[in-house]
């Protein structure tokens, strides 16, 4: 239980630096940790997301780094993606998405890697609000 | 780029909104680990604008994809409290962290967790 707890808070600091929701640690903590399945533990994750990311957006929305309405856009438009990663969930063999989707991961992980390296060599870095980021509407 | 949305970049953000759902339905997180790099490298986001759009999108999709999910029975709602209530401290350590870091430090960073997730979903 306490494990549970403080895996819940590290994935809430993860959540706040990455911009993720934190179900990549709240799925394993319920599963391993509070022994629910696993078809459970992910929807119970996404039930704890909701107001993790709530907060983090709203603090986020202060500092100025919430595009809201291209934000809302992407949610809204995220409904027939959730209801056909629920119905695949249950019909496609769970090892074979899993193994798909960490090779897609590992690939934009070299992705950001080779931007940074890129990004050491020039010299017009000035971080957040240069280049062709859309302003705050 | 800024005032309009022409439609590649409606498109685009319609895409980014499909393929974060499928995968907030498939293994119950928020799809911020699919949302974040396509604002970034796609749509032309920095680190820290990515972080927050992608949080705001994600309280849409996990409401939804919880809404889902509670319709099949499989919401237990002490033990989301129990990694939830914890985890909405630790947001506010994050956000608070992420305007201290620079934004090539956190790419690095979200790499790294990127092939943290990815190993995840190897071993389990």
């Amino acid at each position: 239980m306490i494990l549970a707890a403080v895996i819940g808070g590290v994935a809430g600091v993860l959540s706040g630096t990455f911009g993720v929701g934190g179900g990549i640690l709240f799925v394993p903590a319920l599963a391993l940790v509070l022994s629910l399945s696993q078809v459970k533990a992910e929807a119970t994750s996404l039930l704890a997301i909701v107001p993790v990311a709530l907060v983090g957006a709203l603090r986020q929305y202060r500092y100025g780094n919430v595009h809201v309405r291209e934000g809302l856009i992407v949610g809204a438009l995220s409904a027939a993606g959730v209801a056909g990663g629920v119905l695949l969930a249950n019909v496609v063999p769970d090892r074979a998405l899993k193994l798909m989707f960490a090779g897609v991961m590992v690939l934009v992980a070299l992705q950001f890697l080779r931007r940074f390296v890129h990004s050491r060599t020039r010299t017009d870095v000035e971080g957040e609000h240069g280049g062709s980021e859309p302003k705050l509407q | 780029m800024a005032r309009g949305l022409d439609s590649g970049r409606a498109a685009k953000l319609a895409l980014t909104g499909t393929a974060a759902g499928l995968f907030s339905g498939l293994f119950g997180v928020g799809g911020g680990t699919v949302l974040v790099p396509l604002l970034v490298l796609w749509l032309g986001y920095g680190q820290r604008r990515a972080a927050g759009t992608s949080l705001s999108a994600i309280i849409v999709i996990a409401a939804m994809a919880t809404i889902m999910q509670g319709a099949y029975g499989n919401v237990e709602v002490v033990k989301a409290l129990v990694v939830g209530v914890p985890a909405i401290g630790g947001v506010l350590v994050g956000t608070w962290v992420q305007q201290r870091v620079n934004t090539e430090t956190l790419g690095v960073l979200f790499a790294l967790v990127l092939i943290g997730a990815a190993v995840e979903l190897i071993l389990t």
